[in-house]
């Protein structure tokens, strides 16, 4: 009956690639993986939540406000890997029309949109402290700050084509645009703020110790895990959005039924 | 090359004959222009110190206003779908748009400009400047602006989200543009700015037919 | 209609073709072949994939089956069978600030036309004399008979026609049965999906594609 249609097809396709990735099959090898990789991320959590407050010193300069960094900083790189995994989707929904790149890309979105407002938030209770004030036109804040406009711009889109097929492409094109994009906005706003304020201090200019790396990599992993289970939880309910609609449609259609033709 | 020329001419005669396009448009630039000084002060430095700004977030607004219909009107009576199967391919369709979209949104205001500069205490240096910056950066907004055209030609709300898409977009032109008319004293910003601005507008027309050809082939869909 | 013929034979072949438009799969397993000298009728109630199965054919939406196209025996690539196309769907593509003239030129420079007289094209649409009128005047039925004009302004070997007699009254569907007629003894081939019947001359040959029968 939906022999064509990936999205509610059962059958098994032929490669293991396919059969991996294939919406189907994807939900029965998921639904393993979402309480190991919750458990991780708890663990990593808790670890490294107890190294950020616990086992770590004080900054020599910042004191304790440098704690901040450690939500910070991974929620600035999340932002920043959400927008390359959802570009890389991109590509799969445009050459190869792939159902889960569409799942992937609009699963994504959000969570985007998220860490990267927890990322100028808490770089904002960093600045208050650090320079003075909440918010400083630096150049890594105000390209944060355009990629989270970007991020908005994205949610809104999918907003709106919610419902229509077509929309997934669409944004996928807007997705790719907005990425090679992302480069030249980040130039262009290095280069106006070292015109207007070249003696901003620089955030990467501290010296790192490994008392202050070491928590700092475990957040970055259990950041990187708490996206990924949230992106594949996602991902899972757009599957079943999409299902619970076409099961919808094929109650109304029934009385019509699915048309075939030949040739007299 | 006929077609290429044929899609100039058609989108030329329906902007001169839909009415009043034009006018909207500078009528909406001027007010941008007026409603800023007004809200700001009339203290002249204030104001000569702000032009530039001024003068590019008027462009950049003015050349949003007329995006809704740019792809829409052809999507929505069917000549798109029959472009498809035009002798020349969407993509040059769409740069042969590019160009009459850039002719009829971003000419007049360059037009316009010298009438600006007066109200807003403009030296004559200054506006030469900002009518260099203008010829060189508006083809770069104009390209950005179609593209977000294309991706909401399908949509109802369209009008409102293209802007919204493309405002993130725009912020490298206008940081180019505003530093090309105002440069940091003593440097040689200006003549860096000039170069990226014009390369940023190389770039969006080289690359956004393909992005529109692209967005226009999946509206169908 | 000029019955000077196409070079190459036109064939078109489709297999096991189905259409997705959104979750819903309008149609499934159509097969049929069509070639230059051919008319195919597809017949069938709302809702059985008219319009779709026209727009997978003019490649407006993905197409899942095989479709192949060949001219002269040789295999076409989709730049090389587009050129052939021309397909007059729901929508007219008439421009209402454009004189009738006007949209006529344009769409024969879009489709590389060899500027046969606008004016005579316009003359068979029964719109002779209006060339310089606005389309925006033009009645329903009058602007179905400009968007048809593009049949006649650019000679193609293909045609796909949605509802070609919709908005025309009897003198307009003999029209459209008469210009289907000429493209076929041209040698060029036409898929026209259709509730009303058109009435093809005893030596056409026509082909019928019922949808909506599983």
């Amino acid at each position: 009956m939906n022999k064509s249609n990936p999205m509610t097809d059962t059958s098994l396709p032929a490669n293991w690639f396919s059969r991996l990735a294939h919406p189907g099959v994807f939900l029965s090898w998921s639904r393993n993986w979402i309480a190991p990789l919750a458990a991780l991320t708890i663990i990593l959590f808790t670890i490294g939540l107890w190294y950020s407050f616990f086992n770590s010193p004080p900054d020599y300069q910042m004191g304790e406000t440098v704690r901040i960094m450690y939500i910070h900083v991974p929620s600035a790189w999340l932002s920043q890997m959400i927008y390359t995994l959802m570009a890389v989707s991109a590509i799969g929904t445009l050459v190869w029309r792939h159902p889960m790149a569409d799942m992937s890309m609009k699963a994504a979105a959000p969570l985007g949109a998220a860490f990267t407002a927890v990322a100028l938030f808490t770089g904002a209770l960093w600045g208050r402290p650090t320079w003075g004030t909440f918010w400083e036109w630096d150049g890594r804040m105000t390209s944060t700050l355009v990629l989270f406009l970007m991020y908005l711009g994205l949610v809104a889109l999918w907003r709106t084509f919610e419902g229509q097929a077509r929309g997934t492409r669409i944004i996928a094109i807007f997705t790719l645009v907005g990425a090679l994009n992302i480069p030249i906005i980040k130039f262009s706003v290095d280069w106006w703020n070292t015109l207007h304020q070249p003696s901003i201090i620089k955030a990467d200019g501290l010296s790192m110790p490994a008392s202050i790396y070491t928590p700092l990599l475990i957040m970055v992993v259990a950041f990187t895990a708490l996206f990924f289970t949230l992106h594949l939880v996602g991902m899972r309910t757009e599957i079943l959005r999409h299902r619970a609609n076409s099961l919808e449609r094929r109650h109304v259609s029934a009385r019509n039924g699915t048309s075939s033709g030949t040739t007299s | 090359m006929e077609a290429f020329m044929a899609i100039i001419v058609r989108d030329i005669r329906l902007t001169l004959r839909s009415g009043g396009s034009t006018i909207t448009l500078l009528a909406f630039f001027l007010s941008v222009g007026v409603i800023i000084p007004i809200a700001v002060g009339p203290d002249k430095e204030t104001l000569a110190r702000l032009a530039p700004a001024i003068i590019w977030i008027a462009a950049l607004l003015s050349t949003l206003l007329g995006l809704d219909r740019l792809f829409v009107a052809d999507h929505e009576d069917g000549t798109n779908a029959s472009l498809h199967h035009a002798s020349i391919s969407l993509e040059a369709i769409s740069f042969a748009k590019l160009i009459v979209h850039w002719l009829v949104s971003a000419l007049p205001l360059i037009v316009a400009t010298p009438f600006m500069a007066i109200m807003l205490i403009m030296d004559m240096p200054t506006l030469l400047r900002t009518i260099a910056a203008l010829m060189l950066g508006t083809p770069a907004l104009v390209a950005l602006g179609a593209f977000g055209a294309s991706i909401a030609v399908t949509l109802k709300r369209g009008g409102v989200l293209a802007p919204i898409l493309i405002m993130p977009l725009a912020v490298p032109v206008l940081i180019f543009g505003v530093s090309a008319i105002s440069p940091a004293p003593g440097s040689g910003t200006s003549e860096a700015a000039f170069m990226f601005l014009g390369a940023l507008s190389l770039l969006a027309f080289a690359f956004t037919p393909f992005a529109i050809a692209l967005a226009l082939r999946a509206a169908h869909e | 209609m000029s019955n000077k013929g196409f070079a190459g034979q036109i064939r078109l072949n489709a297999q096991n073709l189905s259409c997705i438009r959104g979750e819903q799969e309008v149609f499934a397993d159509v097969a049929f072949q069509v070639s230059g000298g051919e008319a195919l009728i597809v017949r069938g109630a709302n809702g059985t994939g008219k319009s779709s199965l026209l727009m997978c054919l003019a490649g407006l939406l993905p197409v899942n089956g095989n479709v192949s196209w060949q001219r002269g025996g040789k295999s076409l690539t989709k730049p090389e069978y587009f050129e052939l196309i021309h397909f007059i769907g729901h929508l007219n593509a008439i421009k209402n600030e454009l004189t009738l003239a006007e949209n006529l030129q344009f769409w024969s420079a879009m489709f590389g036309g060899d500027s046969t007289p606008i004016a005579d094209a316009l003359e068979r649409a029964n719109l002779g004399g209006l060339d310089t009128y606005q389309a925006g005047h033009l009645s329903a039925g009058q602007r179905h008979r400009l968007s048809l004009a593009r049949l006649l302004v650019t000679p193609r070997p293909v045609w796909l026609l949605d509802e070609p007699s919709s908005a025309l009254d009897q003198q307009g569907d003999r029209w459209v049965a008469d210009l289907i007629q000429g493209q076929i003894s041209s040698g060029g081939l036409a898929v026209v999906a259709t509730h009303r019947h058109i009435a093809l001359g005893t030596g056409a040959n026509v082909r019928t594609l019922e949808l909506g029968q599983l």
